[in-house]
């Protein structure tokens, strides 16, 4: 039986048909979740879509943390469910306090539509674990907040622990120490500004190099089971 | 501002019986004659409410009354094709793709809300047109947008430019919409009058199709999204219908609208999903013209009648007139028809979205438009007199005096550059100037990639959008415009931008099917203008009469002028093509290292009008280059021909700044280099920078070239090879001439936009 990946509708999510399109091309079942409902449905794991989810309404991603979806995110991600935030879901993870960190308006003070070049740092997430460390991916980074910022004692944690997932390589927004993903300490809760479900399909992407993600947290959950 | 209790409302009774009052029509931008008929429709003067109604509907931005008379010659000369399910005349025109889905495109503008307030006036722009194709019945899935500034240098550009680009790209991408592409450009002639017109286009099943009529008596009137607030009250009888006065517009400002894109998203997804459960009769979008626009046209197009009970309408000011309301231009509203039986339906739905919906009114079958405002008629009048009977003129036109001297002074007679050195430094000079150089400080402000379908984004020809994940269909757009070809010869010009953008949307591969066009001018009231109108708008006609694709719909903005200075005519003209499998699009670029350059078509000697005329002297006169339909023809068809058979690596239009700007382009946007050797006998500076149209740069794989030139030789069309793409040639190496490292061309073309505004 193949994985489901629950993706989340938020009133203003815009990538929720994006990343159902990445789940179901990395062969994955998508399966959609809804903001105001706390069920989720037996999902193996959750993706938080990117998007302006309630109007950005006093900051990026800070009334999606008081979701009724959210209080049950929470809860699974503690119990170890893989939970990826992308852009907007990053933020909301971050305003969730899943995530440590914040990301504020990007430097230049514009959003910015570019193809980010990004370095995977480390395999040893949920999913990211079918990729190398020192791989270089590019996934379309999109966004006015996407500047991540956390005090210095956090950011050498992160970097102490691994926790660090993705740099950029050319940094877009200003974001600190080039971090464009980062992870919990378990490794089952990742977070990244630029977009990998936008990166499926080279028809339409700048690269697939996106698929990996899926990918991974399908060989975490499948191994999961084999244990 | 509370409400004085104490201000009787101005019922019809009070009308009866008052009818010598004086009433401010000529403030509200009516003339005598059309107050007189107002009297005369309804018997009476109208009450303060009625009058607002009318000065709105039977201004020029709602009635087109000085442009009617010539728009109906779309109608007149469209080609009948069984592609066409709704036309001119309805929100946006909706053409069938294949037997179960159909497309819905169009353009609009939002010119004057942009200069007086450029982030609010372009967003939404957007905006407006967003509902438009939603109206339809369709998912918005993507917007483009054509842009003209005055001087790049002007201080006032810095204040306009990055407004609008902030206010395209924040509406457009909070509402989740890819921007696939424009045009910007720069002329003194829009310093006052700043042109923004945004395309929107949408998708749905052929089942899915809306009407905008209210019809079967006792169903309800819903208003749906925002509240209504006192935002917009007069912009389309006052600040689209009228020409800036040369003293200042500071009084305009509260005219323009304040746009919530989240409002918008939710009422794109509330609005599908009632359409798909089948719980809508009517649809009809409010926009400029607000409540008086949507209840007049979904009333006349209905049974004809209507009661709305207006204290019902959720308010966000108080104190608000019912005239007010009536008038608001508050954004992100939609007006729906619902049987009785599923309003609870329609209402629990939104309800679930967080967008409110209100019960407002019923349709009847009295053919008459009431609207009580607690209790008291206010307004009580035939709807179509309001939507369908508004004044029409026929006004004078004649040529303008100096067009025979503009004619005579040909930019084919400046002085050219005449070693390689100076025709080399021209390449660089022209690839740096302001309509040339690289957008993307502009473009990167946009989302490109939501909904992961599109295929094709700016800096290309023409956006591509995949429509069908399973079959690969989709659709190309492109938007232009040439308004300095359209000074030169308004008729000419247009088609000239017309045969752009249909070479635009067959350079990606696909066919083009429909047009959508927005046609921008000065004061109707000046005949030299009104004669430009209507030259510009009989080249369309002609052209699409001539191209076999129908005019599906567009907008006309006039009194682009400030004081008696009118913009040059730009007629934009937005081109819709199917691609039957994306996969097989052309793109921009050099394709692989070996293969083949060539030029399809003809270059003349024709440099007036042109961007090197413009760059280098400042120049504008002559006329225009030759535009060739049947040639426009016979190149589509061979393009997306060789598109099927995927024996093109790449191609690119050749338009403003000729062949030199379309290599300076193709290298930038690829990682190889060209080899070019100009063919025998011909003037370099000629060769590189003539605007003759017609024309493709076409990249050939290898293998390949005797088929493509048998296929061009077999339709009449003349190519002639230029050279070899290289992977170890640096940039742009044209033989016996000069070179231009990829270090140099990317100097002179990338990031002028942001430098010359001072970032």
């Amino acid at each position: 039986m193949t994985a489901r990946i629950g993706i989340v509708t938020f009133p203003g999510s815009l990538d929720d048909r994006d990343a159902a399109r990445a789940v179901h091309l990395a062969g994955a079942e998508p399966v959609a979740l809804w903001h105001d409902d706390a069920q989720i449905h037996g999902v193996d794991g959750v993706w938080l879509p990117g998007g302006f989810s309630y109007g950005d309404a006093l900051r990026c991603g800070a009334i999606a943390r008081f979701s009724q979806v959210m209080d049950t995110v929470k809860a699974a991600a503690g119990q170890g469910m893989p939970v990826i935030g992308v852009c907007n879901g990053f933020q909301m993870l971050c305003e969730s306090h899943l995530l440590p960190g914040a990301l504020v308006r990007n430097a230049h003070l514009r959003y910015r539509n570019r193809p980010a070049r990004l370095r995977v740092e480390t395999d040893r997430t949920a999913w990211t674990r079918l990729y190398e460390p020192g791989n270089e991916v590019v996934f379309p980074a999109k966004h006015g907040e996407g500047r991540y910022v956390a005090d210095e004692a956090v950011l050498d944690r992160l970097e102490g622990e691994g926790r660090v997932v993705f740099r950029y390589l050319d940094n877009p927004n200003g974001s600190m120490r080039d971090i464009a993903g980062v992870t919990n300490e378990a490794g089952n809760v990742v977070g990244l500004m630029p977009h990998p479900e936008h990166a499926v399909e080279a028809l339409t992407g700048p690269s697939t190099d996106g698929l990996g993600i899926v990918a991974s947290v399908l060989a975490h959950l499948s191994e999961g089971v084999r244990r | 501002m509370t409400r004085d209790l104490n201000v009787a409302v101005d019922t019809v009774g009070v009308a009866d019986a008052t009818p010598d009052e004086k009433q401010p029509w000529a403030e509200l931008g009516l003339k005598e004659d059309e107050y007189q008929r107002i009297r005369e429709v309804l018997g009476r003067r109208p009450t303060q409410s009625e009058l607002a109604m009318y000065s709105i509907m039977w201004s020029e931005h709602c009635s087109y009354k000085s442009s009617k008379v010539h728009l109906r010659q779309f109608g007149e000369k469209n080609p009948r094709t069984p592609r066409l399910l709704a036309g001119i005349g309805e929100n946006a025109g909706v053409v069938a793709i294949d037997d179960h889905i159909a497309v819905t495109f169009k353009v609009e503008s939002h010119n004057h809300p942009s200069y007086v307030e450029p982030k609010q006036g372009a967003a939404t722009g957007v905006g407006g047109i967003i509902r438009d194709i939603i109206a339809m019945g369709a998912r918005p899935i993507a917007v483009m947008d054509s842009l003209r500034f005055g001087a790049i240098d002007h201080p006032d550009t810095a204040r306009v430019l990055p407004g609008v680009v902030d206010g395209i790209g924040h509406y457009g991408n909070c509402v989740g919409l890819p921007n696939i592409g424009g045009e910007t450009y720069f002329d003194p002639c829009y310093q006052g009058n700043p042109l923004v017109n945004a395309l929107s286009v949408g998708v749905m099943p052929r089942s899915r199709l809306q009407s905008m009529q209210a019809s079967g008596t006792g169903n309800i009137v819903i208003l749906l999204g925002a509240k209504t607030g006192r935002d917009g009250i007069g912009g389309v009888s006052v600040l689209a219908s009228a020409t800036f006065s040369e003293s200042g517009e500071g009084d305009a400002r509260p005219s323009v609208q304040v746009g919530d894109p989240f409002t918008e998203k939710l009422l794109i997804e509330v609005c599908l999903e009632l359409f798909d459960a089948g719980l809508v009769v009517g649809v009809q979008d409010l926009g400029g013209a607000g409540l008086t626009c949507a209840l007049s046209e979904t009333a006349a197009a209905g049974d004809g009648g209507m009661h709305v009970d207006l204290e019902l309408v959720p308010l966000r000011a108080e104190g608000m007139e019912p005239q007010d309301i009536l008038a608001s231009e508050s954004q992100e509203r939609m007006l729906l028809i619902v049987d009785p039986a599923k309003a609870e339906e329609v209402l629990a739905r939104s309800r679930r979205w967080g967008l409110l919906a209100t019960a407002i009114g019923t349709v009847t079958g009295t053919g008459r438009l009431v609207v009580d405002f607690h209790g008291q008629t206010v307004v009580d009048v035939p709807p179509k007199s309001l939507a369908d009977e508004g004044p029409v003129y026929n006004r004078p036109f004649t040529e303008p005096n100096d067009l025979g001297l503009i004619a005579v002074d040909r930019a084919e007679t400046l002085p050219r550059p005449a070693t390689d050195e100076e025709i080399r430094q021209t390449v660089l000079d022209m690839a740096a100037s302001p309509n040339l150089c690289d957008k993307s400080w502009i473009t990167e402000q946009y989302d490109s990639s939501v909904f992961g379908n599109t295929v094709l984004g700016a800096p290309h020809d023409a956006g591509v959008i995949r429509l069908d994940e399973r079959t690969g269909v989709g659709i190309a757009i492109s938007l232009d415009g040439n308004g300095r070809f359209a000074r030169l010869d308004p008729y000419h010009g247009a088609q000239l931008a017309l045969a752009e953008a249909y070479r635009n949307v067959a350079v990606t591969g696909a066919t083009p099917i429909a047009v959508s066009d927005c046609l921008n001018f000065g004061s109707p009231e000046d005949p030299h203008v009104m004669w430009q109108f209507e030259r510009a708008v009989t080249g369309i006609a002609d052209g699409c009469q001539k191209l076999g694709i129908p005019v599906t719909g567009g907008n006309v903005s006039f009194y682009n002028q400030t004081g008696r200075e009118a913009i040059h005519p730009t007629p934009v003209i937005g081109v819709l093509g199917v691609i039957d499998d994306v996969a097989r699009r052309i793109p921009l670029g050099l394709g692989r290292t070996g293969d083949t350059i060539a030029l399809i078509g003809t270059t003349l000697e024709e440099l007036s009008g042109s961007e090197w005329a413009q760059v280098k002297h400042g120049h504008l006169g002559g006329v225009p280059p030759k535009v060739d339909l049947d040639h426009e023809m016979k190149l589509a068809e061979l393009l997306g021909r060789l598109a099927g058979t995927e024996q093109l690596a790449a191609a690119h239009d050749l338009s403003e700044g000729g062949l030199a700007q379309a290599l300076v382009e193709a290298i930038c946007h690829s990682g190889l280099g060209a080899q070019i050797l100009l063919p025998e006998g011909a003037d370099p500076f000629t060769y590189l920078f003539s605007e003759s149209s017609g024309r493709v740069l076409v990249v050939i794989p290898r293998g390949q070239e005797l088929a493509v030139r048998t296929a061009c030789e077999q339709r009449g069309l003349p190519i002639t090879p230029l050279g070899v793409t290289d992977a170890n040639t640096d940039g742009l190496h044209l033989r016996d001439h000069f070179d231009l490292t990829r270090g140099d061309l990317e100097a002179a073309w990338k990031g002028r936009i942001g430098s010359r505004l001072g970032e």
